[in-house]
């Protein structure tokens, strides 16, 4: 398991040594999210009973969660292919299982840190509660686990930064976006209402808020049930394509 | 003496380039081993085949025994590769490079090695600069630290002094050099012909995917050019025309080609019965970039032999 623990060091160095960007930044662009949108709404819209900004801050921090454990993993591997270190990772006698978990758990860690850094600075605007705090660790576990294998998937499959690029502005932001970080899905027409639910993104921040508030769109038992699954399909896929050396060995 | 590197029948196609075409060979374990071949003839392939980087259409590779397919983590841990390209992860220092690179290998405390490793390349004081602040030719002795921090038996290194300066490549030679006499096989690729003639015991000439010469580096020299006699007559004096016909004429020298030293005597006795007196002489060795220049030309040598 040694190989796995200096993958591991080594993935989480990586961001840690340039943390100002990797997780001060994600932090900063949570905090000016919530200053604009509770400014404008916070007298004017009231969810499941919730005061905008409390309803704001949960959503906020799992997308962080969400979009830096992608990011992570995505970038390590694109800058890896691109200036050619990734031969120093393929070389050594590392398993794919071990390749995996090492990428995918430094991106849920940066993940994490990204996301008790926004509550930390936006927690301050809002009454927040902690109302079963099992399941927002789980929510953001498991969220942040598919993310990750996502963006090994996606630095996998680039080849160069405006490609991974395009999967994560046409693709990850979009589905984090609009999966109810913003809004209560109730609030849209029945024939978004239905949109959303095909959108695995909606399932995970429904369930994170509902670790806070008690409260929810859909059971969150469903929600686990729906994000444990999308995490064992997109695991599976991200091995799959480690295994058979995809775009890694020719 | 076993074998260091086992190598059959080993195909890979690229879309429709053939970049090796059934390949065999085997390299015993202490050899200073040399693959030589002009660019695109297939020798990068074939190193990354036999470190995993690429997988074969067909055929099998092995490591001390190890297959690197199926065997992969062993034949990984007997391998040390030195690429050609000069990568580097710009995160890191020096230091904190050859420690993540020993972990994967399952090393945790290696820094006794890792500063014989750092003073042996002259890197000591560069140990905890960051690889983006180091020069070319500094990066290119930490590939090499890299590849060397597993003592691997087996070390490959792919082009290793390209762009590197005298004084470097000097002392890169020296301590590869050791490594080998510990009993280090080494397989060398390079453009530098003087370099494989000077080190390599054996030599390997790949063209178009495959094997054109296989040898001990002093049979090559030997077999394929092997030595030119070069004079220059008193002035005013001119060789008879059945022996001037033997040789070529550059900068106001006769050169005969000569395949031992035994037809030496025989065309000076011919050139005094013939009255002329010699102003100037030497003896010119072959060397491997001749051979090199005739192999992939696709002379061989009785083609020579029948020229000369």
């Amino acid at each position: 398991m040694s190989g796995f623990r200096t993958l591991l060091y080594k993935e989480v160095l990586r961001f840690w040594k340039v943390s100002f960007q990797t997780v001060a930044a994600p932090v900063l662009t949570a905090l000016l999210y919530l200053l604009i949108f509770s400014h404008v709404l916070e007298n004017r819209v009231e969810i499941n009973g919730l005061r905008y900004t409390g309803f704001l801050v949960p959503g906020l921090v799992m997308m962080s969660v969400l979009q830096n454990a992608f990011a992570n993993s995505s970038s390590s591997l694109i800058q890896a292919k691109v200036t050619g270190s990734i031969i120093f990772v393929l070389l050594p006698p590392l398993s794919y299982g071990e390749f995996y978990l090492a990428y995918v758990t430094a991106a849920v860690l940066r993940g994490l840190m990204v996301g008790l850094g926004v509550l930390a600075v936006t927690g301050w605007f809002a009454s927040l509660e902690f109302a079963a705090p099992w399941w927002i660790l789980a929510f953001a576990l498991i969220g942040g686990g598919i993310m990750g294998s996502l963006g090994m998937i996606a630095g996998i499959w680039a080849d160069k930064f405006d490609q991974l690029a395009a999967f994560q502005n046409f693709l990850i932001m979009p589905l984090t976006m609009l999966s109810g970080v913003f809004y209560s899905i109730h609030s849209l027409p029945v024939f978004w209402q239905g949109v959303s639910h095909f959108n695995p993104v909606f399932y995970m921040i429904d369930g994170f808020r509902y670790g806070f508030f008690g409260v929810s769109d859909v059971s969150p038992v469903v929600s686990l049930g729906i994000t444990s699954l999308s995490f064992l399909v997109v695991a599976g896929a991200t091995l799959v394509l480690l295994r058979k050396g995809y775009k890694l060995r020719y | 003496m076993g074998v260091a590197v086992s190598i059959q029948n080993v195909s890979k196609t690229f879309g429709t380039l053939k970049a090796l075409d059934s390949i065999s060979l085997d390299i015993l374990e202490g050899e200073f081993f040399g693959l030589l071949g002009p660019n695109g003839a297939g020798k990068t392939t074939l190193i990354s085949c036999l470190a995993g980087l690429v997988r074969p259409d067909a055929g099998c590779l092995k490591v001390m025994g190890a297959d690197v397919q199926t065997a992969y983590r062993e034949a990984r841990r007997y391998l040390g590769v030195v690429p050609q390209e000069l990568v580097f992860d710009p995160f890191f220092s020096v230091r904190e490079t050859l420690r993540i690179q020993s972990g994967y290998f399952g090393l945790r405390r290696n820094d006794a090695w890792i500063d014989e490793i750092l003073e042996n390349l002259d890197l000591t004081s560069k140990a905890d600069t960051n690889m983006r602040r180091l020069s070319g030719g500094m990066k290119r002795r930490v590939l090499v630290a890299q590849a060397l921090v597993h003592k691997p038996p087996v070390i490959v290194l792919d082009e290793p002094t390209a762009g590197v300066d005298v004084e470097l490549r000097q002392g890169l030679w020296q301590f590869v050099r050791r490594l080998n006499n510990e009993g280090h096989t080494i397989i060398l690729t390079t453009h530098y012909l003087e370099e494989a003639e000077e080190l390599c015991g054996r030599v390997a000439m790949l063209k178009q995917g495959g094997i054109v010469a296989l040898d001990s580096t002093r049979n090559l020299l030997d077999r394929y050019s092997g030595h030119t006699l070069s004079l220059r007559l008193v002035n005013g004096e001119n060789l008879p025309a059945d022996i001037r016909e033997r040789a070529s004429l550059s900068g106001g020298f006769l050169n005969f080609h000569l395949t031992c030293y035994d037809e030496v005597e025989p065309l000076l006795a011919n050139i005094r019965e013939a009255g002329c007196r010699i102003a100037d002489l030497r003896m010119v060795e072959a060397d491997l970039e001749d051979v090199f220049v005739d192999v992939m030309r696709g002379r061989d040598a009785e083609q020579r032999m029948l020229m000369r």
